[in-house]
């Protein structure tokens, strides 16, 4: 059914630290390796050991490179994978009821053996989150690893999502954003989690933490600066004489 | 967006046998016996021919009737009913002129009317897409009816209607691609909202995740064909509306009217290349393209 549900019981979702993300791309091959060999139709690669290599990722790192207007740029990776939006484009637009979100925890799943491949869902998406399988000719997408998160035969630990599983950084957080006393509710109202691109009216439910103020780059130096100051601030001597004579020609 | 063949010929060639099908719907003393049905069987080929292209770029075409489920959400969907419904209609109305010769009327007119809800519920597909700005807009969906109407009038060799209506779709498709270009900038999406990093600073894509391409850039971020819009833009607008302008204007003849059908077919086949090729995605604005 395309018709989205008017709210959902729980909005399980993930925030994502752009501060402690140190690009690593665990999380990317955790992914990838779950994903091939659970839920639905395995994540194919096209020519991977040869020239032109390509395949389907459910999450992608970016990094991009911010320049402030004064002081030295900064360098932010950026993991970016399906926002289980609550207004989810991609749901409505699906002819054959393949993709819908879920009540009782709004998670966007794709029913692989209802999907006719026809693309409509990733033109929808402004996120890039979905792609369309060469090998199957079937939507793939993050399940929020649903195959793992009620899993009884994991240990309780292992029932997150394996990317926030597997990140070394702790960037990666789990849980249910529409409870506000939750950890992750919590973390985004604590450090002003963001929505990507609020215009699009998707109502994202993941959130991403900006990264911390860096330090001032100028006004603060070390308590030994003074000792570390220039000693001649013209030049004397042989050196002093070259100046002068140079500046003259 | 990419500009995939089957995609460009199904828009087109359902578009004009959709709209010779509302002519032949809308005509008080529609054609009967073998000249009925010429009419109809150029009509039906086009929309049938086009519908069947649709089905070639899905990844699972064995599962294409699965796509009648979803129509109180997904345009799709309402599409594949409304040219079920059209075809149906004036299937049985080409059927009863032809080899009756009972024209129906209210039959016909019915049918016209689900040909250009047809029309419409294509254009949709595209309007409704928050995510390309350059389609999502009311007046995708009048370019796509005022081409259907003024390629079936042409079709169906109603000179001075098709002479009119031509010259309206060209200057719809004129002021369709000149409003289209300022379309990206006005909806508010820049690389700064796609990362809610615009608070820091300039952001620019520094590095891509992988060093290959993958299906969202060679399905969404297609900018090879943009560099040559401009004369492409040109040649279309002549080959759609200027030539055959001319040659319907010139003393009529079944082989001029041939060339300024095909003319116009070429025209619009090129004007709805540029309307893919030149679609920005805003998933572009994460890889530093558009």
């Amino acid at each position: 059914m395309t018709q989205l549900p008017e709210t959902t019981d729980r909005k399980l979702g993930l925030v994502i630290d752009l501060d402690t993300c140190v690009g690593c791309h665990a999380c990317v091959v955790s992914c990838k390796g779950w994903n091939t060999e659970n839920y639905g139709a395995p994540l194919s690669d096209q020519d991977p050991y040869g020239a032109d290599p390509s395949g389907t990722f459910l999450n992608r790192v970016h990094s991009y490179e911010v320049q402030p207007e004064a002081g030295p740029a900064q360098l932010i990776h950026f993991p970016k994978s399906c926002l289980h939006c609550e207004d989810a484009p991609c749901v409505t637009v699906c002819p054959t009821g393949a993709s819908y979100k879920r009540t009782e925890d709004g998670i966007v799943l794709v029913n692989e053996t209802d999907c006719i491949g026809c693309g409509l869902c990733a033109w929808a998406c402004p996120y890039g989150a979905r792609e369309l399988d060469q090998a199957e000719g079937v939507m793939k997408k993050c399940t929020l690893c649903v195959d793992r998160i009620y899993n009884e035969n994991l240990p309780e630990e292992d029932r997150v999502p394996a990317c926030v599983r597997t990140c070394p950084s702790g960037a990666r957080h789990f849980g249910d954003l529409g409870d506000p006393d939750s950890e992750v509710s919590q973390l985004v109202a604590e450090r002003g989690g963001k929505d990507l691109m609020p215009e699009q009216g998707t109502k994202p439910v993941n959130k991403y933490l900006p990264p911390r103020p860096k330090d001032a780059w100028v006004g603060e130096t070390d308590v030994l600066a003074p000792f570390l100051e220039p000693v001649a601030e013209e030049p004397r001597g042989f050196l002093g004489w070259l100046d002068k004579t140079l500046e003259k020609l | 967006m990419h500009p995939a063949p089957s995609i460009i010929a199904f828009t087109t060639f359902s578009g004009l046998g959709l709209g010779l099908l509302f002519w032949l719907g809308v005509d008080p003393t529609p054609p009967t016996g073998w000249i009925g049905f010429a009419f109809f069987a150029i009509a039906f080929a086009l929309a049938v021919g086009g519908l069947a292209a649709s089905t070639f770029h899905l990844g699972r075409p064995e599962r294409a009737a699965k796509a009648f489920t979803q129509w109180r959400t997904s345009w799709l969907s309402r599409e594949a009913w409304a040219a079920t419904a059209t075809l149906l209609v004036m299937g049985l109305h080409g059927f009863l002129l032809v080899f009756f010769g009972k024209a129906i009327l209210p039959l016909g007119w019915l049918g016209a009317i689900l040909a250009l809800t047809t029309v419409y519920t294509t254009s949709m597909i595209y309007a409704q897409l928050r995510t390309v700005p350059r389609w999502h807009h009311w007046s995708t969906s009048l370019l796509f009816l005022a081409l259907a109407l003024a390629g079936g009038a042409l079709l169906s060799g109603r000179i001075t209607v098709a002479l009119i209506l031509i010259l309206a779709a060209g200057g719809v498709q004129s002021w369709w691609w000149r409003t289209g270009d300022t379309r990206l900038a006005a909806s508010g999406s820049d690389m700064a909202s796609a990362t809610g990093l615009g608070n820091i600073g300039k952001v620019t894509a520094f590095e891509p995740p992988h060093t290959g391409s993958n299906y969202l850039l060679r399905e969404m971020v297609h900018v090879v064909g943009r560099k040559h819009a401009a004369k492409l833009r040109l040649a279309a607008l002549g080959l759609m509306m200027v030539v055959p302008i001319v040659l319907l204007l010139l003393p009529f003849g079944h082989f001029l009217a041939l060339l300024a059908v095909v003319s116009h077919v070429a025209g619009v086949l090129v004007a709805r290349w540029l309307f893919f090729a030149e679609a920005e995605h805003v998933v572009g604005l994460y890889y530093g393209k558009r």
